[in-house]
Order: structure tokens, then sequence, then C-alpha cells
């Protein structure tokens, strides 16, 4: 009985008489690779970096390769909120009601360094990074970011799901 | 001098303060007191006809050799579609008595504008209709950020999140 590993598959593929059967992996591996293939985005932009993320999902980059471009427009059917753009505290209860909203498992992307820190928008009503009222899972750097770029951080953040544990109550 | 300015000048020698013509802008100031009467001048006389209002705008004149006149100033500008000219009026207007004659009843487009600066800078325009912020938040409470002497990071507002302390309760 051979064991292939197939390239960043979680599981052990077994071929028996060159046919392929069987994968072993653990549920919580299993539950973890389902989820981090179907990261459905939130339709939700606030200033230019939102015109990157459109780029990266439209056909030159393809979002949905990485099982992260089925964007929904309702916060109940979406797992992962970007926030592309420069939040005005204006803006900031609505971000947190949305994000209340998704239902868990639950991811925040702060897309751009507006998001991560308010960059240069050092003013009274710029909220100086969404982890002040929202918590972010990563941050992607540029002004605004590349399609690459926010690839990067989605990829990053499939990693970080691999490594979360599914049947261990978070404390 | 430009034959509108002569004109309003003339019909109005004690409302004119200055005139001032630069590449073929013409912009007058006038006294506070006289704004009204000048700005419905403007816009029923058939010679001037000046039936759009572009904009309202205001200056902060804080610590400027200029605020002698009076701390604020509020700018207006004006166009005649008929007759395809542009014309500025500026206002002078004390710190310590900070109101304007509202022109919504001749333009009604003013509202939103004099609003806006009524939010931004806080001068206040006397018989507007609605006389409320119109992009900060109406129980925003740290004063008119675009004056000179308002903090540019603010004064805390943007740190706290009054909704999230509703939420742990």
């Amino acid at each position: 009985m051979g064991l292939i590993q197939i390239g960043q598959s979680p599981g052990s593929v077994h071929a028996k008489d060159s046919e392929l059967g069987i994968v072993t992996m653990t549920l919580e591996k299993a539950v973890n690779w389902a989820r981090k293939g179907s990261l459905w985005p939130m339709t939700f932009g606030l200033a230019c970096c939102a015109i990157e993320m459109m780029a990266a999902v439209s056909s030159r980059y393809d979002m949905d390769r990485y099982g992260a471009g089925v964007f929904r427009a309702s916060p109940r059917q979406s797992d992962l909120m970007i926030v592309a753009g420069t939040v005005c505290r204006r803006m900031a209860p609505v971000i947190r009601k949305v994000y209340d909203q998704m239902p868990e498992p639950k991811y925040v992307i702060a897309m751009g360094s507006c998001a991560t820190s308010g960059n240069i928008y050092n003013s009274y009503p710029v909220v100086q990074g969404v982890d002040r009222f929202v918590p972010v899972d990563m941050y992607v750097p540029g002004c605004p970011p590349t399609p690459e770029a926010l690839f990067d951080g989605i990829l990053k953040l499939q990693d970080m799901i691999m490594q979360k544990r599914v049947f261990v109550k978070n404390t | 001098m430009s034959p509108v300015a002569e004109q309003i000048k003339e019909r109005f020698p004690h409302a004119v303060v200055k005139t001032t013509e630069f590449r073929g802008d013409l912009s007058l100031q006038v006294r506070r007191e006289n704004l009204l009467e000048v700005a419905r001048y403007l816009h029923d006389d058939p010679e001037m006809s000046f039936d759009y209002i572009v904009h309202v705008s205001s200056v902060d004149w804080l610590n400027e050799p200029q605020s002698a006149e009076g701390r604020f100033e509020v700018v207006y500008e004006f166009y005649s579609i008929r007759l395809r000219r542009r014309i500025r009026i500026k206002t002078r207007v004390p710190e310590e008595d900070c109101v304007v004659d509202s022109l919504c009843g001749i333009w009604r487009g003013a509202e939103f504008m004099e609003r806006e600066v009524y939010d931004m800078m806080g001068i206040r325009f006397s018989n507007h209709p609605d006389l409320r912020r119109i992009l900060l938040p109406d129980d925003y409470s740290e004063g008119f950020p675009l004056r000179k002497d308002f903090p540019v990071e603010g004064k805390g507002w943007r740190d706290t999140f009054e909704f999230l302390e509703k939420q742990n309760q």
C-alpha cells in the first residue's frame, strides 16, 4: 500500500492497486480544511482599498482560486470581513454591527494602512485602526495593497485557520 | 473695475466694503448687515440674475492680521446661468456674535451648504429652516473642527466606542 502526500492537502491519500481510494486525516483537520477553502467574504469597501479588492476578485487575479471569491451581500452569509479602507468614527458602529451579524467562525482582515493604523489620517474623525473595536486576524500593509498582497494575507489567514483547534472551547 | 461691481456699488454705496478682481474673478466684500439685501438684488434684478448658488464656504482668520475685521469670513459664490458670469460675495463675522443672515429664502440650495458651514465652523445662520449638523453626528460635542484652534486629533471622540460598552452590559 503506497502512501502519497499530495501538495498541501491535510491528510494522507492511500493508493492501492494504483487507485486512489481512501484519505485519512483527523476530523479537526478536515473541518479546518473545509473552512479555509470556502472563505466567503463580505461585500464591504470603505475607500480606495476596495478598488484593489475588486481587482483581486476579477478575472486577472481571480481570488476564487483560494476559495475566497464568493462575495456575499449579507453578513449573515459571510465568513470573512475585509475592512478595506479608512475607518471613520461615524462608520465604527456600523462595522461593529455588521461584524456581530456574521455567524461563527468569522475572520477579519484589516486591508491597507488605514484599516490597520489610520495611516496618515491622524485627525479627529478617523479611527486609528479597526482593531480598536473589532478583533483583527490578519493585517495587510500597503496603500493600497496590491491584489498579490491581499492574497498573501488570505493565504496566511488560511494557514492560521489550519492551526485552529475546532473541538476545544475557546477561552 | 468691472461694470457689475460698479453697478452694485452704485446701488449699495454703504454695503460694499471692498471690491477685488483677480484674473477675471470678481469678488465683493459686503457688510454683514446688508448681505441679505445685496443678495436679494443679485438674484432678482434682471441685469444681475444670479440664479444659481455655487458654493458657501467660510474662513477662520484666527491670529492673522485680517482678523481685525472679524475672525470669520463667510464666502458665497453665485453664477448667472443666463448671463454666464460669476460673483463672489464675502462677509465678515465677529467671534462674539457669530451669526449671518441665511440666504435660504433666496436660493433654496444654500440650505445644506450653510448647514455644513455651521457644522464645521460654528457660524450660525439666522432664519435658516433647519440648522443642524450635517456631516458630524447630531450629538457631537467637541465643537467645530474646522476652526483653527481645534486640535487636529480631536478631543477623544475617535477613540470612544460607546456601542461596545452597551454590548458588554
